[in-house]
């Protein structure tokens, strides 16, 4: 199972640990962003991904290292849906496996946040009246 | 060794949609910038304008300024703030 996966095919919970712990683990976390029905007062239908998929990984390797340095976590994998993806289905997948739980969830955590600052993927969110492309809250503009 | 080759310029999301267009090239020449290549984007699509103070710029799949000189062969990017997760 590759480390970083970005597919238009359904994401798979036990795909993304499958093989991901050692021995020396005794904590995986398993983080799954599904889709819900409702955003800032309006009933979502679906919602559908685009990535710049030649940069997405290289930024996701860089947040790896990061993880690597801050907490420790080596084994980790983030598999992230694109296309048209409907009501309860999962948008992104983030495993962690580390000796202890506190370095998996924190791992996971940070991989999120940066998914949602700087990896290069976008949704569009199709609710009962329109559609609209969601911007996130912080962006590197940086000038 | 890139020399003559023209810069390909990206765009994605919302700028992809107000541009009609998520690809074109842009010839090369001494001194171009992600902040010019914009500029005449925007002149040629003004639905990009309201997009230019959070928009995000990317040479070679890395961010940098958009005051940045660009080189022949460069991959630019313009990146809405991004919405994945």
């Amino acid at each position: 199972m590759s480390r970083f996966r970005i597919t238009t095919d359904p994401l798979d919970e036990t795909a993304v640990r499958a093989g991901l712990a050692t021995d020396r683990d005794g904590a995986v976390v398993v983080f799954a962003g599904v889709v819900r029905d409702e955003n800032r007062g309006r009933r979502v239908r679906w919602l559908e991904y685009e990535a710049y998929e030649a940069m997405a990984v290289p930024v996701l390797r860089q947040v790896a290292a990061e993880v690597q340095r801050e907490f420790g976590v080596k084994r980790l994998r983030v598999h992230h849906r694109l296309g048209r993806v409907e009501i309860g289905e999962a948008s992104v997948l983030v495993a962690t496996a580390a000796p202890h739980r506190g370095a998996a969830f924190q791992a996971a955590q940070h991989v999120m946040d940066e998914i949602k600052r700087i990896v290069p993927i976008w949704k569009r969110e199709f609710f009962v009246g329109g559609d609209v492309w969601v911007e996130g809250p912080g962006a590197p503009v940086s000038e | 060794m890139n020399a003559g080759r023209p810069v390909r310029v990206l765009l994605f999301a919302a700028a992809r949609e107000a541009a009609g267009t998520g690809r074109l090239e842009v010839p090369h020449r001494p001194g171009l910038t992600a902040e010019d290549i914009w500029k005449r984007l925007e002149t040629d699509h003004p639905a990009l304008a309201p997009l230019a103070s959070t928009i995000s710029t990317a040479v070679n799949h890395r961010f940098t300024k958009k005051a940045t000189p660009l080189d022949p062969g460069d991959e630019l990017a313009f990146l809405p703030p991004v919405s994945g997760g």
